[in-house]
């Protein structure tokens, strides 16, 4: 190869990147490390990892293949991309499974050395079928083949390492290469490196053979005809401040520790493990030095009844988990209702139903989190907008669970929960207190405690906590008296208490945000989201603005209650169409609630939302409509 | 163990009666056992805000409503749950699980063998009356095999679990067997459960008048009891009988019933018991009638394991130690940020 000098990046405005290779090809570090050295440069960016839900499934086969994508740009986006601009393939699997979300014209980089007919064979390729040679995807995509392996090999020659160790280091390389095609900065993977392996996991020569991968990688670019050409993204315009990249996960773990702090109590989070929930545990468990405590159950209903059982005795009780957890828990969330407690539960949703496909985002609990529990048992139901907003979400539900003496379901999903974006760091202090309070002791009264007295202005029972001379009482899942707490069989009572526990809850709309519209405010279409799917909704609707449809748009965070503005706001519009992935779940409860025609754009093919495929159906609901 | 308040009222029986009226059958164990728990509290040095009774659903279950402390009825199965919650938030309180066989051992088999595994510090008292008592009686895990209920009509085709055995088996730190009108060795064991630091369990042979009657009184009766039961005195021979002529011997590895003076067997012969040995244990917790007599009083105690929800504790407080400045502002801002504008 000569060494030519060639020409300065070429501007572009956004692309998406995506890393594939086998599970244990380490895709997600590099994915992860390409988002931190774009996250530095400015630019807006979201991401989408996308793995098996198998841990080591047979190298080189297509369900053991993982993958990252990272879509980053010079203004503002919502959304992991549709399409890829630029795929890395690390094995004739990867490539097989992901060359179909390149764009036409979009370019693909495969390790050459892994595509060996052993190889083939394990993705499913024929004997006589040569991907890298195929003539129609040659004429579709760029496909540049770059002999990986062997490159990493030459590099760390003298390592003195087994091939296993060495090749361990191809992911190094290709986020090398891509990091020179886009002009990403080496240095903050580099830094990482040196911090992880070297100072952490005490392996510097580990450290070393990776960073020099990397840097053969950016080499490489330097020298190789195959790319001639380098791209640059510049800075997006977002509002100044100090940024950090956050996923839906570590968001949702910040908020519930600040929670904790601004109401000035212990928060104790009782999980047991499931995807995509785990990291909660995970990440709330490292923080026992901001005095959270964490309490791994032996199932589900141990998490939340553990949980339950702290909100009693007056901490902040949470469990989270995901959709098939938060059907074993229902029964005991239908006490936490009874007793009039505070309870969080995280319900990272996931593609159902049973075991579904565990990795895999949805928004299919939604009718759950409404009515998963015997009785009329209603909880508050938030769910989070983005990956940032679990932070403020969790903080919510804290708020408004200890104001109603109820639970709150927090519904993120697997999309949001692992997905990452910049996030303007907020500033704690500012972040106003959550009032609580508790009845004091009355260690001489001969009174009787009456537990299910209320707040008149909430509507909520008074929290007395085991340990206060004088309040002793008893709760139970058995229907209470109004006032006093005793045991009742009464009638009227029951209807008197349903109608109450609903009523607390739909008291709180007082105090929650009305919706906003945006878009063409004064439009006669409105389209109307809830969760996770904000980023993709806004940007079809921006598209389908930006072609000439007027449309007005709204989001929902909080689902129960509602905003109070809501059903004067869908009654505004001749239209009203909910893009959600499920079957048309808030469809079913805005249809019951406020006798509007809702129309829905539903897509559960266990990833997030297209923003073409929601341009193409909200266009055709409008189409529909108008004919 | 807590240190002596000198300031503690003095508390009466009485003192832990709620307003609530009792509502078991006539007759039913239930009631001896809530009368014993009542005397034992006030002998424990604690004060009454301090007592939570937890239940999960059954007869015995409704425990709590009947005693004037803090208390929460569950849900069925789960009340080892909500307990271990309950002391992860406050170590400090004195929780008490008081809940059937069925409700213990059947659907909440799995909370009572990690809230053992575990040593939280509860105590459990499970009225074992070997039937559904709430659901009108069918049987139940304890049930022996061949039990006849609307539920097995032809007799029942499950081996019992035998609770004393699951607990050893669960690293239950404290394990005890009393009979529900057995007041003075209820009491006793009640007070040292209550002074146990991990967690205590009591299983109580109750009579479920109603559904099971007498089902224990080859071991509860007068007349009954001294033949088909010893009573554990750590540091003494197995001694029992009427005329306390009758003994229990290890024999090729096995316990075996004996009478003194019988072929020469005298007191030095008899098993000694020994509740730090968790091996005796499980054979004690092994003997049945009629071969053998079955054991009361403490079994196993085994005080020197640490409680779960004080290593929780422990846990954060040495976190917290060990990083004294931690701000929440630095935890959010996390490690790697870049500014934009400004
Ligand atoms: C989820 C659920 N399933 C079933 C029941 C019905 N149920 C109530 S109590 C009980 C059995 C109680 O037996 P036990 O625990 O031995 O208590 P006892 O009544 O004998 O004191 C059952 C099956 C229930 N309350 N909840
Ligand atoms: S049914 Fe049996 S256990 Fe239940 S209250 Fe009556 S006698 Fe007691
Ligand atoms: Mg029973």
């Amino acid at each position: 190869m000569s060494q030519k000098t060639k020409p300065c990046p070429t501007p572009v405005e956004s692309v998406a990147v995506r890393f594939a290779g086998d599970s244990g090809d380490g895709m997600q570090l590099a994915g992860g490390q390409f988002t931190s050295a774009t996250a530095i440069l400015g630019n807006d960016f979201a991401t989408f990892p996308d793995y098996p839900a198998e841990i080591r499934a047979p190298r080189g086969t297509t369900f053991g293949v993982s993958g990252f994508q990272v879509h980053f740009a010079s203004h503002a986006i919502h959304t992991p991309g549709d399409s890829v601009d630029v795929l890395v393939t690390m094995n004739p699997a990867a490539f097989k499974m992901n060359t179909g979300d390149v764009r036409q014209g979009g370019m693909i980089i495969a390790d050459e050395d892994e595509f060996t007919k052993v190889n083939l064979k394990k993705a499913g390729y024929g004997p006589d079928e040569s991907p890298l040679a195929d003539e129609v995807l040659g004429q579709r995509f760029r496909i540049v083949t770059v002999p990986i392996s062997r490159m990493v090999r030459e590099a760390l020659a003298e390592s003195g390492r087994s091939a296993k160790e060495i090749d361990r280091c191809r992911n190094m390389f290709a986020l090398g290469l891509v990091c020179w095609m886009y002009d990403r900065p080496l240095e903050p993977t580099i830094d990482w490196l040196e911090s992880y392996f070297g100072a952490r996991k005490k392996l510097p020569d580990v450290a070393a053979m990776n960073v020099t991968a990397l840097k053969a990688g950016w080499a490489f670019g330097e020298t190789t005809e195959a790319i001639p050409q380098r791209y640059t993204v510049a800075p997006a315009e977002l509002p100044a401040g100090v940024y950090r990249k956050i996923s839906g996960n570590e968001a949702m773990v910040l908020g519930l520790a600040v929670a904790g702090e601004k109401i000035g109590k212990q928060v104790s989070y009782c999980g047991y493990p499931i995807t995509p929930a785990s990291d909660l545990l995970h990440g709330l468990a490292g923080l026992k030095r901001f005095g959270v405590q964490t309490f791994q159950a032996e199932d589900e209903i141990a998490a939340v009844a553990a949980a339950i059982g702290v909100s009693y005795a007056g901490g902040i009780g949470v469990t989270g988990t995901s959709g098939p957890g938060l059907a074993l828990k229902g029964e005991a969330m239908g006490l936490a209702v009874m007793l009039e407690l505070p309870l969080i539960v995280v319900d990272v949703q996931r593609a159902g139903p049973a075991t579904g496909m565990p990795t895999k985002t949805e928004q299919t609990d939604l009718l759950q989190a409404f009515y998963g529990r015997s009785g009329e048992a209603p909880c508050i139901v938030l769910a989070a907008s983005s990956p940032a907003d679990c932070f403020e979400i969790a903080i919510e539900a804290v708020r408004l669970s200890t104001r109603a003496m109820c639970p709150a379901i927090v519904l993120s999903d697997a999309a949001i929960a692992n997905g990452a974006e910049p996030w303007l760091v907020p500033d704690v202090s500012s972040i106003s207190p959550i009032p609580c309070s508790h009845p004091e002791a009355q260690p001489d009264s001969d009174e009787q405690f009456e537990p299910y007295r209320r707040d008149p202005e909430t509507g909520a029972r008074r929290w007395a906590i085991p340990g206060t001379p004088g309040l002793e009482h008893r709760v139970g899942g058995l229907e209470k008296q109004d006032v006093t707490g005793d045991v009742s069989y009464d009638g009227p009572n029951h209807e008197h208490m349903i109608a109450h526990r609903a009523a607390k809850v739909a008291r709180l709309a007082d105090i929650i945000p009305p919706i906003e519209v945006g878009g063409d405010v004064a439009a006669d279409t409105l389209v109307l989201g809830w969760g996770g799917t904000a980023g993709a909704i806004l940007s079809a609707v921006n598209r389908l603005r930006d072609e000439g449809a007027t449309l007005a748009i709204a989001h929902l965070r909080h689902l129960n209650p509602f905003p109070s503005n809501l059903g004067e706001v869908l009654g505004r519009y001749r239209r009203v169409i909910v893009p959600e992935i499920n079957s048309g779940q808030l469809r079913l409860l805005l249809r019951g609630r406020f006798l509007v025609d809702v129309r829905g754009v539903n897509v559960i093919q266990g990833r997030g939302f297209h923003v073409e495929e929601l341009v193409e159906g909200i266009r055709a609901e409008m189409a529909e409509e108008a004919s | 163990m807590s240190v002596t308040d000198h300031s503690l009222p003095t508390y009466k029986p009485k003192d832990f009666m709620s307003d609530q009226d009792v509502r078991w059958c006539p007759g039913c164990g239930d009631y001896a056992v809530l009368a014993a728990v009542r005397k034992a509290l006030p002998n424990v040095g604690r004060r009454k805000e301090d007592f939570v009774f937890v239940s999960g659903i059954g007869c015995a279950a409704r425990f709590p409503y009947y005693m004037e402390t803090y208390g929460m009825h569950s849900i069925h199965g789960r009340a080892p749950a909500f307990a271990t919650g309950i002391k992860l938030a406050n170590p400090d309180l004195d929780v008490w699980i008081v809940s059937g066989d069925g409700d213990l051992l059947s659907i909440g088999g799995n909370h009572t063998m990690h809230v053992m595994r575990r040593n939280v510090g509860v105590r459990i008292l499970l009225l074992n009356n070997r039937i559904y008592g709430l659901t009108k009686g069918q049987y139940s895990p304890t049930s022996e095999r061949g039990k006849v209920t609307k539920s097995t009509p032809m007799g029942s085709i499950d081996e019992p679990v035998n609770p004393l055995a699951l607990a050893l088996a669960a690293e239950c730190t404290f394990v005890a067997r009393c009979i529900d009108i057995d007041a003075k060795t209820l009491t006793a064991t009640m007070e040292r459960a209550a002074a146990h630091e991990g967690c205590a369990f009591i299983e109580v042979y109750q009579d479920c008048n109603i559904f099971n009657h007498q089902a224990w009184f080859y071991a509860s009766q007068k007349d009954t009891r001294p033949a088909n039961t010893v009573d554990l005195v750590h540091g003494e021979p197995l001694i029992f009988g009427a005329e306390r002529d009758k003994g229990v011997m290890i024999v090729n590895g096995r316990p075996r019933g004996v009478t003194l003076g019988a072929g020469g067997v005298t007191e030095k012969d008899l098993l000694v018991f020994d509740e730090t040995d968790r091996t005796l244990a499980f054979t004690l917790a092994n003997m049945h009638c009629p071969d053998l007599p079955e054991p009361l009083g403490v079994l196993y105690c085994n005080p020197d394991r640490p409680a779960y929800e004080q290593a929780s504790r422990e846990q954060v407080q040495a976190a917290m130690a060990s990083a004294p400045g931690a701000e929440l502002q630095d935890l959010v801002r996390g490690p790697d940020t870049w500014t934009v504008g400004g």
